[in-house]
């Protein structure tokens, strides 16, 4: 997959001023960067939910903005992509949602979707689960539920928005480990979108991080974290002040304070 | 101020005329997958049972009262010509060509309609709708249309027992507590009501139904997705959709008098 010159914006705004990035077949590489610079945006522009404004998204040779909706559709059976909260069908139970995709899909004999969606929830640990609705599952439950929903149909490339916001230690451990260990057991290639720059270093193959509309630094993990540009020293060690500035923008203190007066 | 004042309508006749292209551009898009919609029928079959029979007792507890109202004031006013043994026929015909089909709506607007668009706001604020797309099925097809489908199957289905139990209503004050004799009640209806008239009250039950579900889809499908505007999506329906089978009534009404 690679993307080059994007170019994207939201009423006028710059998110993307020309981003150029490649995700080799195999790896995991993590997309880090501060909050609210497009991570979410880059990956809705690779899996086709937008369009850029200028600019080449290509996934396996395809051009995205090429695609039509048939052909996006089409594009998308090959991708899985666990959501912040996992976004699980709330009225389905944990079985239903991971068959849903099959059920959807193919025409599969219900006892082979079976054994098909039970092999999924074992490799996530949750078969004995497959009775709960959402609302009765942890947060890591729910996105370990959403992993397994996101392979059942067997892609090839696995997008990851923020898996580990909100979870607990142990839900974190289990999540990382499952995101390794299923893109080397499957055979997978793995995206990881968060700005959790400890945990994403243990194990991302290569990472880029975005800021200002650009990447400013692509590398191994262990690269960036000893990195010297200020910009990438200030997320890399969560720094409170440097290029991207602990106050928002405003008019002067106290010229202010006098205005109200 | 004049042209403020021109500038502002011009700006909402613009905004109104962009939302009845919006609407008419998804209910066209509606209308597309009907017939591959219908071949799952089951998905149908459960949204009739959500948006209809869960709202069987207020239907149904609604068209008593009307009902019963109709049977009180109806006897006052036919008392005063003496004629209340007329009182079956003005019943049947006031809850069949009318108060069936428009309460009805209103009910369901207010029922069913807001819990269709809150179910789809919530399901777009919860990315639900968003992961579908990425599982590259089609909300459209496999959410939205089964629960319009659903809505439009239900709607005439509720107006009759609506009318029905309102003329139950309308007997039980009128013959059991106001005295009208049974037989009176009955006949004068019997001869009363014409076929027209109840084609008339299917007519608008359906035409409601079809109006009412697509609001109520169509609001919650494009919500913004927050709490608010959720809420504000839920809002919507009930008040786009009072005004408009309101504006639906009279114009049927006008057209097949």
């Amino acid at each position: 997959m690679r993307v080059r010159g994007l170019h994207y914006s939201v009423s006028q705004r710059p998110i993307f001023a020309g981003v150029d990035l490649d995700i080799e077949r195999g790896s995991v590489t993590a997309v880090m960067g501060p909050s609210g610079t497009g991570k979410t945006t880059l990956l809705r522009l690779i899996t086709g939910q937008l369009m850029a404004d200028r600019g080449l998204v290509e996934v396996e040779g395809q051009d995205v903005a090429g695609l039509r909706r048939d052909g996006i559709y089409r594009m998308r059976r090959r991708m899985g992509m666990l959501f912040q909260n996992g976004a699980l069908l709330t009225d389905l139970d944990v079985y239903e949602n991971v068959a849903f995709p099959l059920r959807e899909h193919t025409r599969l004999p219900e006892r082979l979707l079976r054994h098909v969606v039970l092999a999924k929830l074992q490799a996530v640990g949750l078969r004995g689960a497959c009775r709960l609705m959402p609302a009765e599952l942890s947060g890591g439950m729910a996105r370990r539920v959403a992993i397994a929903r996101a392979i059942v149909t067997d892609p090839q490339l696995l997008i990851y928005d923020e898996p580990f916001v909100g979870l607990d230690p142990i839900s974190l451990g289990i999540v990382l480990r499952l995101i390794r260990l299923l893109n080397d057991t499957l055979g997978l290639t793995s995206i990881v979108v968060s700005h959790d720059v400890h945990d994403l270093s243990a194990f991302a193959d290569f990472s880029y991080l975005l800021s200002g509309g650009l990447v400013i630094a692509a590398g191994p993990p262990s690269a960036l974290a000893t990195d010297t540009r200020e910009e990438v020293r200030q997320f890399m060690h969560g720094l409170p002040d440097g290029p991207v500035p602990f106050h928002y923008p405003a008019p002067d203190y106290l010229e202010q304070l006098r205005q109200l007066r | 101020m004049l042209a403020s004042l021109s500038r502002e309508l011009l700006h909402n006749l613009r905004t109104a005329l962009q939302a009845l292209g919006a609407y008419t551009f998804f209910f066209m898009r509606l209308l597309k997958e009907v017939p591959r919609a219908l071949l799952r029928f089951s998905l149908i079959v459960e949204q009739v049972h959500n948006a209809g029979a869960l709202s069987l007792v207020i239907i149904m507890l609604s068209g008593l009262f009307v009902g019963m109202v109709l049977g009180l004031q109806g006897f006052d006013l036919l008392e005063r010509f003496g004629s209340e043994e007329s009182l079956g026929s003005a019943a049947a015909l006031g809850l069949l060509k009318e108060l069936g089909p428009v309460v009805t709506a209103l009910l369901f607007a207010g029922r069913a309609g807001t819990a269709l668009a809150s179910e789809l706001g919530l399901m777009r604020a919860t990315d639900q709708l968003a992961a579908m797309e990425m599982m590259a099925v089609d909300p459209v097809r496999r959410v939205v249309m089964p629960r319009f489908l659903g809505g439009v199957l239900s709607m005439p289905l509720l107006a009759a027992i609506f009318s029905m139990i309102g003329i139950f209503g309308a007997q039980l004050v009128g013959v059991q507590l106001m005295g009208v004799d049974t037989g009176q009640f009955w006949s004068q209806m019997r001869s009363a009501v014409e076929f027209g008239d109840v084609l008339e009250g299917v007519v608008k039950s359906c035409v409601f139904g079809v109006a009412c579900s697509l609001i109520a889809v169509y609001e919650g499908y494009h919500s913004v997705p927050t709490a608010e505007g959720v809420g504000r999506a839920t809002t919507r329906t009930v008040v786009i959709s009072s005004v408009v089978v309101l504006l639906l009534d009279y114009m049927l009404t006008a057209a097949m008098l």
